[in-house]
């Protein structure tokens, strides 16, 4: 079945959140922070205020309600008062008739500022002064798990440093908020989950939850970075303050300051295992800097400590884990969610330890892997399905394209582009990783999903869910279903929105599929029951669980009940590289890739993640990383933070292993993170072998490699 | 300043100020919202529409540069309610996700494709390499450029 959506967003019809208009519509615009820490000692607002066509500017005096929210902890003020802890945070807001106006009226506004010297290094944040009541330490997990001190035949260690890298989704935040007239409000806006959204904007409205009206705008990308708020709450503020619809469009600029990053890492680790190869023990401490605000980040920490290990089945570990408060740029949810970060230290650790034992890499990976029945560092059992040693045997058998001639197009060389060399100085390198992590949320989340089917005694039928289509494909999931199950193609899907349905969840954690699955699937069975029943029109919503969850305990990391995480999938990747030593440039040649998928209900779809997450893996690995001096963002655009472009991007072979998960509806795991997960590490594993380089930081600048290439 | 211009083919004009870049004439003044505002700053090209035939960023254009000029734009492409067969394969071969880059590569793709109607692998990664694609990995957007030169 073709994209739903795939026609109108060729033809430009497609309208995404800021494509919005309204009657009347007037131009919100964000003044912000150029401190990353300053005591606020007065705001004057007087002189935005006389603009020409200003209609309002407003400050944290204006938040109606609770002055602060958070995915997790409501510690992220609305507007900045008393102090700012990031470059870049809301401090006012302007609205205007033309959006040049507000953004000229919103640099009229007068900020005192004390500057505060900034927290930027994580390890001195727990000792610093707290920039939260609660202190600087956001969560510390750490995990015991058998004998921690137990000894190896033969050790390796490692110090391991992941950049912060940007979700750097196309569409900017954006969205138009509508006052209703009787003192509710609509708010049009990309996002990832619709009800969380509204959980977080009521109160800060001061308005109950069936005023404030959440409708999906067309989303331009996420990734995780439309987790959290951006426009919701200030488009509002102003349209009610005006009674007049408010549309606020970040630029690129703004959009790398206004949301959450991927947590920038530091990881120490150590893996102890026999002459045979089997790892006995790992020992890893994980820091990762949270940045002003909480976010999702404790999360982030469950998920970096629960697979800091990789797929292998490892009988003692002591993880520490802790996550903390700087004023740095604020983390959260990237893609990923934390086993980025530990997958690249681990496998860098399984390489190191193939070649201190003298076995090939592969079969290391093989010997070690985790399989159902076997224990998690958590105490969890794997139960269902996570077929790791199918998935490494099947990307290992993939055949990598034979070295090519010298000399070619200069376009196939290492910066080939800038036509700088003819190829003489380069190596070629195979690596070879494995990564998993988890799929749905975790810890006893209470996570569910709703789905409402109005299934007309004709046949046809309408199906609301609050799924938030990112461009992941999941309008196309929820047809298939319904249409599957009603057994009919007269199916419409209802515009997403809070209004008349419940809760889907967020579009996170390669959840969505799943969960709306058996949402969906559930609903469209109770209705065809009822319709047969009765033989008149149903209206019918259902709400889908997955298995419950508990939180780890927090002094020992174990589970406090059967499971912590729902399931798991994982995937294997080979990639070759060609280096260019004397100028430290890579070029990737070749990604050969098996992703366990449960089951594939859209093959293309499935694909097209794989192959668009190692993208954003490949850009982690080589060039993306949101750079900061004394906490100030110095590479906030697209000439200055890089993403993979068409000349990066190396064809990607893909194989879809299917093993059903026994508790998903349809057997789908979700397929959007594993490749993500897997490909900075294979990438950085090929490139190790093609340099003889340590290579423990990415993103890898040329210098890494030119550099002590060159001594 | 009000200017005059032709855009899709019809005669049009628009009222701007002096700074105003043609892709904010475009979106904001003439109603056209399929170019997309992705950095505004030359980088991305989601931006992209064919200036007098020749492939523009239109967020580096001032709109009153385009004064009595031809623009075609995304929305210019599908003939009576036909899809251009370069937005067509765009759909069949799975280019699309979040589609935000896609009307700026459906316009780079058609650019390409009038200047080289059968071109090579690395020309079609070459003439793309300005269009910014995050969902993708660029794979399936290489198919369609493929699939539609076979159909051209």
């Amino acid at each position: 079945m073709p994209r739903v959506d795939g026609r109108p967003k060729t033809t430009g019809e497609f309208n995404y959140s800021s494509d919005l208009s309204a009657a009347g519509m007037l131009w919100g615009h964000t003044a912000r922070s150029q401190h990353a820490h300053a005591r606020i000692v007065e705001i004057d607002i007087s002189q935005a205020l006389a603009m020409p066509g200003v209609h309002a500017v407003l400050t944290h005096e204006d938040v109606p309600g609770r002055k602060t929210y958070g995915l997790e902890h409501p510690d992220q003020p609305v507007l900045a008062f008393e102090r700012v802890r990031y470059f870049g945070e809301a401090v006012a807001l302007v609205a205007a008739e033309h959006p040049e106006q507000a953004r000229r009226a919103a640099e009229k506004i007068r900020v005192e500022y004390e500057p505060l010297p900034p927290i930027t290094d994580p390890e001195r944040a727990e000792a610093a002064d707290p920039l939260h009541p609660g202190g600087n330490l956001l969560r510390r997990l750490t995990i015991r798990h058998g004998d921690p001190d137990a000894p190896g035949d033969v050790t390796v260690s490692g110090f391991y440093e992941v950049g912060s890298q940007d979700q750097a989704f196309l569409g900017p935040e954006s969205g138009l908020a509508v006052p209703d007239g009787e003192g509710g409000i609509d708010i049009y806006v990309a996002t990832q989950w619709l009800h969380v959204d509204r959980e977080q904007v009521a109160p800060c409205l001061d308005l109950p939850e069936d005023q404030v009206r959440i409708h999906l705008a067309g989303v331009g990308g996420a990734f995780g970075g439309r987790e959290d708020l951006s426009m919701q709450i200030h488009g509002a503020m102003l349209a009610l303050q005006t009674g007049r619809p408010v549309k606020i469009v970040y630029n690129r600029q703004e959009s790398f300051v206004g949301h959450i990053h991927r947590h920038p890492a530091r990881i120490w680790a150590e893996h102890r295992a026999t002459r045979a190869g089997e790892v006995v023990c790992v020992r890893m401490r994980i820091l990762l800097d949270g940045g002003a605000y909480a976010s999702s980040s404790t999360a982030v920490v469950s998920n970096a400590a629960s697979f800091a290990c990789g797929p292998y089945k490892i009988d003692n570990a002591l993880i520490d884990c802790a996550g903390v408060y700087t004023n740095n740029p604020p983390c959260g949810a990237m893609r990923g969610f934390g086993a980025v970060q530990t997958c690249f230290a681990a496998e860098a650790q399984m390489d190191k330890l193939a070649a201190a034992l003298g076995i090939d890499p592969v079969e290391l990976r093989l010997l070690n892997a985790l399989a159902p029945g076997d224990t998690l560092p958590t105490g969890q059992v794997i139960e269902g399905s996570l077929p790791v040693a199918e998935t490494i045997r099947r990307a290992a058998a993939m055949t990598p394209p034979q070295p090519e001639e010298l000399p070619r197009d200069p376009i196939r060389l290492p910066g080939g582009a800038g036509n700088v060399t003819r190829g003489e100085g380069i190596r070629r390198g195979v690596g070879f990783a494995v990564g998993f992590k988890n799929i749905c949320y975790s810890e006893g989340f209470d996570d569910y999903c709703a789905a409402r089917v109005e299934l007309s005694a004709k046949g046809s039928a309408v199906v609301h869910c609050a799924a938030a289509e990112v461009g992941q494909g999941v309008t196309n999931v929820i047809l298939q279903v319904a249409r599957t199950e009603l057994g009919t193609r007269e199916v419409r899907l209802a515009p997403t929105t809070t209004a008349t349905v419940g809760s889907a969840g967020s579009a996170s954690a390669s959840r969505m599929t799943w969960m709306a699955a058996g949402a969906v699937r559930d609903a469209c069975r109770a209705a065809k029951e009822e319709l047969e029943r009765t033989g008149s029109d149903v209206d019918i919503e259902r709400i889908y669980r997955h298995a419950r969850t508990t939180p780890l305990d927090p002094e020992t990391g174990q589970l406090t009940g059967e499971r912590a995480h729902v399931a798991f999938a994982c995937a294997a990747m080979r990639v070759v590289v060609e280096v260019d030593i004397e100028l430290g440039l890579t070029r990737v040649v070749w990604v050969g890739t098996a992703q366990d998928v449960g089951k594939a209900i859209n093959p293309e779809a499935v694909h097209g993640q794989i192959e668009g997450g190692t993208a954003q893996g490949l850009g982690l690995a080589l060039m993306e990383e949101i750079q900061t001096r004394d906490g100030l963002i110095t590479n906030a655009s697209f000439t200055d933070y890089l993403i993979p472009t068409a000349l990066d991007m190396p064809p990607v072979v893909s194989e879809l292993v299917e093993d059903p998960e026994p508790d998903a509806p349809y057997g789908a795991k979700g397929v959007g993170e594993p490749p993500t997960v897997v490909s900075t590490a294979a990438i950085l594993s090929a490139l190790r072998d093609a340099t003889g380089l340590e290579l423990n930081r990415v993103p890898v600048r040329p210098d890494d490699i030119a550099l002590p290439a060159g001594d | 300043m009000r200017i005059s211009l032709t855009v899709n083919g019809e005669p049009r004009e628009a009222d701007v100020w002096p700074g105003e870049s043609l892709l904010f004439a475009l979106r904001e003044g003439l109603g056209l919202p399929g170019s997309k505002n992705a950095c505004e700053q030359g980088e991305c090209g989601s931006c992209s529409v064919l200036l007098d035939g020749d492939l523009v960023c239109s967020c580096l254009v001032l709109a009153a540069q385009a004064d009595g000029h031809e623009v075609v734009t995304v929305e210019g492409l599908a003939r009576n309610g036909d899809l251009h067969p370069v937005q067509e394969a765009f759909v069949e071969a799975g280019a699309v996700q979040c589609g935000f880059c896609t009307p700026g590569l459906v316009v780079a793709a058609v650019d390409l494709l009038a200047r080289s109607p059968d071109p090579s692998d690395d020309e079609i990664r070459e003439a793309l390499s300005g269009n910014l694609c995050r969902c993708t990995g660029y794979a399936k957007i290489f198919d369609a450029v493929r699939l539609a030169a076979g159909r051209l």
